[in-house]
């Protein structure tokens, strides 16, 4: 049921993410503090990973140095192919814009733009026109049942509905990296399981990869394999129950 | 982008309307009090403007605006008709006259008496009697201001007679003219009649009036009466100027209504400024989410320029709307001066630019620092 993650080799073709030695520190001196004390990692595309752990073991941090929002202290990190260490900020960011959707944990919808608008925003970032964009859009939020919702503002729908836009904000631009931090923390057990359940049926794709920060141990059963991290780094990865 | 800065910035109301009233409490009092320091100094020099058809002004040499009336001889008149270019020259008497009403009440009034034979310098805006009614013994004409002032609520009426030093003048037309800085009613009578009203002094020529010959430049023949005359010779247009500028460095207008100014400036930046910023600290996640989505530094950056944008334009718009308006209220039921030119709207719109950059860079500031993984913090 459960085995260690391999010794460093060669990146597979069909690795999504390849973390090796990865390490990160805060602060300098003696108030230094070690977020991640060397973490290898793989992530297949097609897999929904889960990274768990008590709160301030890293999990955080590594998903924010996967998706190329920080960068590591020291390690290798190649995402879809990409050396993330060596891009320059200029490329990380579009490298973001085109190849990774975010699920937050407090949703981060702009309280001024309707669902559909809001869910367009990656489109939008692209240099999409707004109309073609909003219909993108309103497409997938329809696929998530929300197509009835289409121009409520955020304050006028419930917390579910609001991370079922959040949803699909981060899978309407096709990346093939997802990225979900604690996207049930904030929700009932019901809306947590229908959350999960809409990203491991949508979200994963052959081509894409899922990885969702967690410790929520009631959506444990939606992951193909759960890495269980502990003071920086990632203790044991098991096989989980969709697998 | 600029749509989603746009929903961003009218969304939050509160805020957007607090960053507008900054710029707009800021737009209205420069506006406001830049056009009435403009109304002034268009008062100051009302009586250049209202004497229509020469373009050269003579005075003595120390002469350093409309007001200051140092008499001249009056061979000073002949001396300039002998100056080549010029085509034709007359006397222009300016005094301050005490009236004696017929209620036996004094008032102060400014007197201008035009040369006899040609009556240059005449109102132009008569609306009531005839300019050729002056040619009649003791005729005087009055603005319209004037008469109201000395006979405040009357109906308007020709053949009324006041008295200035013993002599009665006779009302003969009323007209309009524009408000002088010292708003005492304007009495224009003839040269050889005003030097009967006023009071009696050696030399009564204030000005000589002059024109010069068709296809010279004026500023030349003015030179050359400085030159032969040792007279000062300015045209029109500098006499003007020369005014403005003496009320500018002698007076303390400027500072005045440079600091009500300043402090709009200064107090509008600070609303729009902070306001400006807690909105954007407020939305710093939001940005933070852009930015991990992919939105470039520079993209955040036209963002929020363009939020600066709209709400300078809105704040522009409705400051010096408001501004207009005030002075429209205001020239029509007060005698407060109010004169807006486009310099002062090209001068609170330079200030409300600067307001706008102020109040971004804060913003941008903070928004361009922010990491993006803000929003895996929860």
């Amino acid at each position: 049921m459960s085995s260690r993650q391999p010794a460093a080799e060669p990146v597979a073709a069909d690795l999504a993410v390849h973390v090796r030695g990865v390490t990160k520190e805060f602060g300098r001196g003696s108030a230094a503090t070690w977020a991640l004390r060397g973490v290898d990692l793989d992530v297949p595309s097609g897999e929904l990973l889960m990274l768990v752990g008590p709160s301030g073991c890293g999990k955080t941090t590594l998903v924010s140095i996967i998706a190329g929002t920080l960068g590591p202290t020291a390690g290798e990190v190649v995402v879809l192919g990409e050396d993330l260490v060596a891009m320059s900020n200029g490329r990380k960011v579009r490298f973001r814009r085109e190849n990774v959707g975010f699920v937050f944990q407090s949703y981060n919808l702009l309280p001024a733009l309707t669902a559909a608008e809001n869910a367009a925003v990656p489109l939008l970032i692209s240099g999409w026109k707004r109309r073609r964009a909003v219909e993108a859009a309103a497409d997938v939020l329809a696929e998530l049942g929300m197509g009835d919702r289409l121009a409520h503002l955020p304050s006028e729908l419930s917390g579910g509905q609001q991370q079922r836009v959040a949803i699909a904000r981060a899978i309407v631009h096709e990346p093939r990296l997802l990225v979900c931090d604690e996207p049930t923390s904030a929700l009932d057990a019901e809306n947590g399981r229908i959350t999960m359940e809409l990203i491991s049926n949508i979200a994963v794709q052959p081509d894409r990869a899922v990885i969702v920060v967690t410790h929520d141990s009631r959506v444990y059963s939606f992951a193909d394999r759960i890495a269980n991290m502990e003071d920086g780094r990632i203790e044991l990865v098991e096989v989980g129950p969709r697998a | 982008m600029l749509w989603i800065a746009w929903k961003m910035l009218v969304g939050n109301r509160v805020k957007y309307l607090g960053i507008v009233f900054g710029v707009v409490f800021a737009a209205v009092l420069i506006a406001q009090q830049a056009s009435i320091f403009c109304g002034l100094m268009s008062l100051t020099v009302s009586q250049i403007r209202d004497v229509e058809g020469p373009g050269i002004w003579v005075m003595d040499r120390n002469v350093q605006f409309v007001d200051d009336v140092k008499p001249l001889s009056d061979n000073d008149l002949f001396r300039v008709k002998g100056v080549p270019g010029v085509e034709w020259a007359v006397r222009f008497y300016k005094g301050i006259a005490r009236a004696r009403l017929e209620e036996g009440l004094y008032e102060q009034m400014i007197l201008l008496g035009l040369d006899d034979a040609t009556l240059v310098g005449a109102p132009q805006g008569l609306f009531m009697g005839s300019v050729a009614g002056l040619r009649s013994p003791d005729a005087v004409i009055i603005d319209d201001a004037g008469y109201r002032r000395i006979w405040p609520g009357e109906p308007y009426r020709l053949g009324r007679t006041f008295e200035m030093n013993d002599r009665r003048a006779v009302l003969v037309g009323i007209t309009k003219a524009s408000r002088t800085f010292t708003s005492f009613p304007i009495v224009y009578t003839r040269y050889s009649q005003a030097v009967l009203f006023a009071p009696p002094e050696r030399k009564v020529l204030s000005f000589v009036l002059a024109q010069a010959m068709p296809g010279i430049d004026p500023t030349e023949v003015c030179r050359r009466i400085d030159e032969r005359t040792g007279l000062q010779a300015l045209t029109r247009q500098q006499f003007l100027w020369k005014t403005i500028d003496h009320y500018l460095q002698k007076t303390g207008i400027p500072v005045n209504f440079g600091i009500t100014v300043l402090l709009g400036f200064l107090v509008g930046t600070a609303i729009a400024g902070q306001t400006f910023y807690l909105f954007t600290v407020e939305n710093i996640r939001q940005y933070g989410a852009l930015k991990a989505m992919g939105a470039s530094n520079w993209t955040i950056l036209v963002m929020v320029l363009a939020q600066g944008v709209q709400v300078g334009v809105v704040g522009y718009g409705l400051g010096v709307g408001l501004a207009a308006v005030f002075g429209w209220v205001v020239k029509g039921a007060s005698r407060l001066a109010f004169f807006m030119p486009w310099q002062v709207l090209a001068i609170t719109a330079v200030a409300v630019f600067l307001i706008v950059i102020v109040a971004s860079l804060l913003s941008i500031r903070k928004v361009l620092v922010v990491d993006p993984a803000i929003v895996f913090r929860g």
